[in-house]
């Protein structure tokens, strides 16, 4: 039975009335407040009136931000890798021109302003103050400020301000690296009120946006310093009372090698890929090129949208590091395999396996196959690596097991960052049982150990990755954490009075009587990671002699690329599948889309008993012919140069010109790609498919 | 029993109803809230460095909110009422997608991106949460029992947590405000009101060391002693307190603001925009500042006296006294009075996302004012 329902009724009056009230009680706490206010406000205007008026009428007193000079950046001999280049701009001061639209023009006839900039111009002319300086035309050249300091008597309040720029004088050849610096945007601004940084940026234009611009952002900055300055009951300024200077950033000196750095783009013109070299005794990086590349200067006076929009959608991605993106590492991955076969005690350096050119898993009908097709018959250890026997390998990671490969391979640094000082780097995948569950949830099958046995399957590397294991490798379990900032450098003016002093801070070049520069170098140092270490450490010597063997046995992969070279190298090489063929596909590249062919990889390192360099090469989908005749010959340039041959002087390096956008022009021409595969290539360049030969 | 039809029909033959009352337009606020506007202008163009196109775009958007306003005003009360539990519940779920995937502004999570607009869903529960506050209490007759205030409480506590963790503390003192005013309004007995007053104290030491962030605190102890840190953020106080105060009696007259016009004020045309007014019309013009705003405090607690139900004097309260609250904040954190939270000075200051916010708030008050003879 429903209960009846109660009818409530409301006492409407006794409600509204105990609402008034509170209302009532409202009202006087607004009225309280509002007194509260007006009192305070009387207090300030007329209790203190005479106070405030004082303070107000001598409040004359301004303090101006003057920005640090940004840090500079020095390779490992002491070029100039990233300096400040004053940039010039005319600039007008409204009030001290008689008649604006004339001189305009007459500056327009001067120097060609463009209807844009005048509009620009006189936009600003409404909205600023008539004694603060209104910019008319920014980054002129050297002609054109010659030609207006020529007829500046015919133009009063019209001058030529000079401000420093960042300028990168290698362009393209150091972007991925060290970055650049653009236009500090809104972004950027909230990051730095987030941070409590923005006092600091206060009178700072630009700030580091990639690379090492931006990874050591607060080493070259530098602190503000502050102008203090007497202004008149205009606001114009009438002298400087105070100057506390500001402390420049401090320079940077990196391990990089400029000169080896041209050698990589050299052997990486026309191709896609990196190169990345490093020294084998600390991690110090000496050389890290991706290519193709762009130029950073671009992108400091704020870079074209047309000029963008050209990088963004090129199908060659210039913008991307490729030494910090992730490539499948293919056969370079054996000698770490071979190691973790001997430690588990799988394989011996004597074991032999025969192979028939294909493997197959007990009871499953699916052939992996060789890439010789004949196979290469009895195969040890040393000759599965000079051969990059695929079969050795199937064999080997079935028998370790996903599980014990994937805890070894994490030793080496595989899937993990680098610990390099860059923001951009990738860690790649590394699979494993508990990777495949997390990323797709699914078990991981025995059969696709198989091909990790050989480096493909979900495994991508960096190049940078690929430095590390090798160092690791070469230095028999010491980690060395990869770097490219060697010492920081302070330089300090004696004998100039401190303002001056600071002025002159950049130009330490040009010698003053009486003045000494004094600079202080700091050294980074880089704490080692725990080595890896194995039962046997007699197993390192194995795997490095049969790496050594790649190169020196003729008839091996490596070995045409380093004959005749006058230092003794070691190395490995691999080709990465980028598509899968299907099992009685032949591969032929000739007759495949360039995006579709191999990539070749190479790890080297020399001289073999007292390494001192090591080199990783990957390079995208190469037209015939593997690591072995394509990346190979790379790390072979490298070397020469490392070890004195050089192919080129630093007089040269320092002469070339650059124009990363006309190098952008040389690469493989896409056009012929139909809209599907370039939105496929574009997507991922790394692309590669799962799945056997 | 009548219908409200007949009602209407009966009302007409008693008193017909004015033009602007058909328009659901209350004349007296409409014609405060049109004094400070253009007030506002005014003082915009001698604050922003006498830049015409900040007055144009301030023109534009005060036109926008008038529009707003005067749309919200044709809703009739009692829809809100309906509405009150799924806005308030698609509000909080908006609040928290904001901490989930919201868009980071200004070191704080306000935003949501919808691709094609942004969307601050704090500003919406400015109005929802008395709504919904003034919905549930007025279920019951008044005064409400002490669990119904103390459940209302706890929703007022919700959002403003919620807002307080983006973090957003004007945004969600206001918010708290609002939903408090309602809780008063409807009459919780004094000795509850004590005991939440107690609360609240013991809740600051829990805000300082968990909600706040380092520049929030920083904004506190600069404002307990400003001259500390003259260079920093203490500049910006005693910069807007030498401005008011050289203002004297009379002002040094529109656009001859020396503290202002030579720019030592920080955030002239927006939340220290009453500086720049106190120094150019001095204390006169303060005071025809604040009797305007007591005017239009008056007109909103005078259309919620007279509202006819009571979810309807409720949210008028709470929308009039929460203006009033922004008021006060503002005034006292330009004049060193309070912390500097980032409140603007309604209907003056330039831009704000409250504005819209606002006047909406203003066109329900309105549409509250113009129907409360519809029902006998």
């Amino acid at each position: 039975m429903a209960k009846p329902k109660r009818v409530t009724i409301r006492d409407h009056s006794a409600e509204a009335n105990l609402f008034a009230r509170r209302t009532f009680i409202t009202f006087i706490g607004v009225v309280i407040m509002l007194l509260i206010l007006f009192s305070n406000v009387y207090q300030l205007e007329v209790k203190s009136y005479e106070k405030y008026q004082t303070r107000s009428n001598s409040n004359r007193i301004k303090l101006l931000p003057v920005a640090p000079n940004r840090g500079l950046i020095y390779d490992r001999n002491g070029v100039m890798l990233a300096e400040n280049k004053p940039i010039y701009s005319l600039e007008v001061i409204p009030e001290q021109v008689e008649d604006i639209d004339a001189t305009i023009a007459e500056v327009s006839d001067l120097l060609e302003l463009s209807q844009e900039q005048q509009d620009k111009f006189f936009k600003n002319l409404k909205r600023k103050r008539r004694f603060k300086p209104i910019e008319l035309k920014s980054r002129l050249s050297d002609q054109q400020v010659a030609l207006f300091s020529v007829n500046q008597h015919k133009f009063p309040g019209v001058f030529v301000e000079a401000r420093l720029k960042r300028y990168y004088p290698f362009a393209d050849l150091t972007t991925h690296t060290l970055g650049y610096v653009a236009r500090i945007n809104r972004r950027d601004a909230n990051l730095l009120e987030q941070e409590g940084k923005s006092e600091n940026y206060a009178a700072t234009r630009d700030i580091g946006k990639l690379g090492l611009e931006k990874y050591y952002e607060d080493i070259l900055h530098g602190q503000i310093g502050w102008q203090e300055v007497e202004v008149n009951n205009q606001g114009r300024v009438l002298r400087t009372l105070d100057f506390t200077p500001p402390v420049p950033g401090k320079d940077l000196t990196l391990s990089l090698d400029i000169e080896l750095q041209m050698i990589a783009k050299r052997a990486l013109s026309g191709k896609r890929g990196a190169v990345v070299a490093m020294d084998a005794r600390d991690g110090g990086i000496l050389a890290m090129y991706s290519n193709p590349a762009y130029d950073g200067n671009l992108f400091v006076h704020g870079i074209s949208s047309k000029n963008y929009r050209r990088l963004l959608n090129s199908k060659d991605l210039p913008l991307i590091n490729r030494a910090l993106q992730g490539y499948p590492p293919a056969s370079t991955i054996k000698p770490f395999m071979a190691l973790t076969g001997l430690e588990h005690e799988i394989i011996t350096p004597e074991t032999r396996i025969w192979d028939p050119g294909w493997y197959q898993i007990k009871g499953v009908e699916k052939k992996y196959r060789d890439w010789k097709k004949w196979g290469h018959e009895w195969v040890n250890l040393s000759r599965s690596l000079e051969q990059s026997c695929n079969i050795y390998y199937y064999d080997l990671a079935y028998k370790l097991g996903i599980d014990r490969i994937s805890t070894m391979m994490e030793k080496f640094g595989f899937g993990d960052y680098t610990g390099i000082d860059l923001h951009e780097e990738s860690r790649g995948v590394l699979p494993s049982a508990g990777w495949k569950r997390a990323r797709y949830n699914q078990p991981w099958y025995a059969g696709e150990t198989v091909s990790i046995g050989i480096g493909q399957s979900y495994w991508t590397v960096t190049p940078l990755q690929l430095a590390q294991a090798t160092s690791i490798l070469v230095n028999q379990g010491d980690v060395h954490i990869p770097h490219l900032l060697q010492a920081t450098t302070t330089s300090v003016i004696q004998g100039l009075p401190e303002s001056e002093a600071q002025q002159q801070n950049q130009q330490t070049a040009s010698y003053v009587p009486g003045q000494t520069t004094v600079l202080k170098t700091e050294t980074i140092h880089y704490e080692d990671k725990p080595p890896v270490e194995l039962k046997q450490a007699k197993n390192w010597r194995h795997v490095l002699d049969a790496m050594h063997n790649t190169v020196q046995v003729v008839g091996a992969t490596a070995h045409d690329a380093f004959k005749g070279s006058k230092y003794d190298a070691a190395g490995k090489t691999g080709s990465a599948q980028v598509a899968s063929l299907g099992e009685d596909e032949k591969y032929e590249a000739d007759k495949i889309q360039e995006n579709k062919r191999d990539n070749a990889m190479f790890i080297a390192f020399a001289p073999y008993d007292k390494p001192e360099i090591i080199v990783a090469v990957a390079i995208e989908n190469v037209a015939k012919g593997g690591g072995g005749t394509n990346a190979a010959p790379v790390a072979r340039q490298m070397m020469d140069q490392y070890f004195g041959e050089r192919n080129i002087s630093a007089e040269q390096v320092a002469v070339l010109p650059f124009d990363s956008l006309n190098q952008t022009g040389q690469l493989a021409d896409h056009s012929q790609l139909t809209p599907e595969q370039h939105a496929k290539l574009h997507q991922s360049p790394f692309n590669f498919a799962l799945g056997g030969h | 029993m009548l219908t409200s039809n007949a009602l209407d029909q009966s009302q007409h033959q008693t008193k017909r109803l004015s033009l602007w009352q058909q328009l659901h337009i209350d004349m007296p606020l409409l014609l405060g809230i049109l004094a400070l506007m253009l007030l506002g202008l005014f003082v915009v163009y001698s604050a922003g460095g006498q830049d015409q196109a900040l007055v144009i775009r301030q023109a534009v958007r005060l036109g926008i909110s008038l529009v707003v306003m005067f749309i919200v005003a044709q809703i009739t009360p009692s829809l809100f009422r309906k509405w009150a539990v799924p806005l308030f519940v698609i509000g909080i779920l908006l609040l928290v997608s904001v901490l989930l995937f919201g868009h980071v502004g200004k070191g704080a999570q306000r935003w949501l991106d919808l691709g094609f607009f942004r969307f601050q869903p704090s500003e919406v529960m400015k109005l929802v949460v008395p709504i919904m506050i003034a919905w549930f209490l007025s279920r019951a007759d008044l005064p409400s029992k002490t669990t119904d205030i103390i459940l209302a409480f706890v929703l007022v506590l919700m959002p403003t947590l919620l807002i307080a963790k983006q973090p957003d503390l004007g945004t969600s003192l206001l918010i708290a405000s609002s939903g408090i005013f309602v809780i008063f309004l409807a009459g919780a007995s004094w000795r509850l009101i004590g005991v939440c007053t107690a609360l609240a104290s013991a809740f600051a030491p829990i805000l300082w060391l968990f909600l706040m962030k380092d520049y929030q605190k920083q904004r506190v102890l600069t404002f307990l002693n400003p001259e500390q840190d003259p260079l920093g953020t203490g500049y910006h106080i005693i910069q807007s307190k030498i401005a008011i105060g050289s203002g004297g009696i009379y002002g040094k007259g529109w656009l001859q603001g020396t503290q202002s016009q030579l720019e030592f004020l920080p955030e002239r045309h927006t939340d220290f925009i009453f500086a720049v007014f106190s120094e150019e019309f001095g204390l006169i013009g303060v005071t025809l500042l604040l009797l305007v705003y007591l005017a239009i405090v008056m007109r909103g607690l005078w259309i919620a006296v007279n509202a006819q139900t009571a979810f309807n004097k409720l949210l008028a309260g709470s929308i009039t006294l929460t203006f009033f609250v922004y008021v006060f904040v503002n005034i006292g954190m330009v004049s060193g009075l309070l912390p500097v939270v980032g409140v603007p000075l309604p209907l003056v200051s330039y831009g704000g996302t409250s504005m819209v916010t606002l006047m909406a708030g203003f066109g329900m008050l309105m549409g509250i004012s113009t129907r409360k003879r519809f029902i006998g």
